[in-house]
């Protein structure tokens, strides 16, 4: 036997719950390896939905859902799916669990249902669960995958609701249908039709991206 | 006329990228330089024109409720309109599979410039995205087509635009914060302003 098998990093059976390495697939994508601003993945989602709150933030508790038990399941399965199929193994279990979730919201929550319209589908082409999927739960254990899913479902909601408080605020006055702009006596505030279009949205991601970019001291080249 | 219209409409009113931010990740990841910018937009005007027709067929005579009638009374009752996901995306991932090895066959050199785009393909929002607006929109099958190769046109024309103007941007001097996706995404902003000019026509 080599040596390099004895010095590899042995993880112990008795590793804590949350230990010092498992906080790190919590805490890394929510600023240092963000999805969105970071890795640039699952853009399309995080700019169409984000017209308001409430909308935004059942399209951030799907992802979560979906990430955290695609993950499961991948790695629960990944020494079963032969490598030349994995993406459609992979896609067939998403595409399940986002039924689901279609379903359910089809179900309990009519009205963002017809406002998410196509999007809760294309969670499926959403390339942040792909992305984890290839990238980590092919190769890790389970109740790590299942933290990685969560990491980065959170790193994911926390920009898109941030985006949407801005678009919301800025472009009708209000946070999750309340009016603000009313309350605190801003009584002439006049709604800028540009935060609710498209262009509002490429607008206040391109600043998000920005000053979250400046503050990690990331720079692209 | 009515299909002229939808095909206009689908190529500059309702841009995928600039008005439902379909395909955003390989709009992205792709629009560096035009001449694969080029290869990835002929690919999905390719792929979606082929692929939303399939999915209108699959959904009118498997999916739809009471589609699956032409099998016998029995069958009327039947809705299964919950297994659109799953269909959906099997038929695409088949189809881009059936693509890459048709024009591996038949134009090597188109392969030789496609090639790592298309099975990429396979998970590109827009593609999934457009088949779920047909089904949404009830399409006849004509218009399922002419709104497939618009979206896909579409896409074509806003990826070659941003890699043209990315070429152009490294010569300028972008802050450190803004460099690659931030920048990126005020152009795409400024591009989306521009396609607003053409909301509103209609032939």
């Amino acid at each position: 036997m080599s040596t390099e098998t004895i010095e590899a990093p042995v993880v112990k059976e008795s590793e804590a719950l949350l230990s010092r390495r498992r906080r790190k697939f919590l805490t890394d994508p929510l600023n240092d390896d963000n999805p969105i601003t970071i890795q640039v993945l699952g853009i399309c989602s995080a700019l169409a939905v984000t017209t308001q709150m409430k909308p935004t933030m059942v399209m951030a508790l799907s992802v979560i859902f979906v990430m955290i038990f695609s993950n499961l399941i991948i790695s629960l399965l990944r020494n079963a799916i032969p490598g030349r199929i994995r993406i459609i193994v992979q896609l067939a279990i998403v595409a399940t669990l986002v039924t689901l979730v279609n379903e359910v919201l089809k179900a309990y929550a009519f009205d963002v249902y017809k406002q998410l319209s196509v999007f809760i589908g294309l969670i499926i082409t959403n390339c942040i669960v792909m992305g984890r999927l290839e990238a980590f739960a092919l190769g890790n254990k389970p109740y790590d995958s299942v933290l990685d899913g969560l990491g980065s479902g959170l790193g994911y909601s926390w920009i898109i609701l941030a985006v949407a408080f801005f678009r919301e605020l800025w472009g009708s006055g209000k946070v999750f249908g309340y009016d603000v702009m009313g309350a605190i006596g801003f009584e002439s505030f006049s709604a800028n039709g540009l935060m609710v279009s498209p262009v509002g949205a490429f607008i206040v991601l391109g600043f998000i991206i920005w000053v979250q970019r400046s503050k990690t001291g990331y720079v692209e080249h | 006329m009515d299909l002229l219209n939808l095909g206009i409409k689908s190529i500059f009113i309702e841009n995928m990228v600039f008005s439902y931010f379909l395909g955003m990740c390989s709009f992205l990841a792709v629009s560096k330089k035009v001449s694969t910018a080029f290869g990835l937009g002929l690919a999905v005007v390719f792929v979606l024109g082929i692929t939303v027709p399939m999915n209108w067929l699959l959904n009118e005579y498997v999916l739809n409720e009471g589609a699956l009638s032409w099998l016998g009374a029995d069958f009327v009752a039947i809705d299964l309109s919950f297994l659109r996901f799953i269909m959906f995306i099997a038929i695409i991932a088949a189809m881009v599979q059936l693509v890459e090895m048709t024009i591996e066959k038949f134009s090597p050199a188109l392969y030789g410039s496609l090639g790592i785009f298309l099975p990429l393909i396979a998970v590109n929002c827009a593609i999934l995205g457009s088949s779920l607006f047909m089904a949404q929109r009830d399409y006849t099958i004509a218009e399922a087509t002419v709104f497939g190769f618009g979206s896909g046109t579409g896409f074509f024309l806003a990826i070659i635009a941003l890699a043209a103007i990315r070429e152009k941007l490294r010569y300028s001097n972008v802050p450190d914060g803004l460099k690659g996706l931030g920048i990126t995404m005020f152009i795409t902003g400024l591009m989306g302003i521009a396609f607003m000019s053409f909301m509103g026509i209609s032939i």
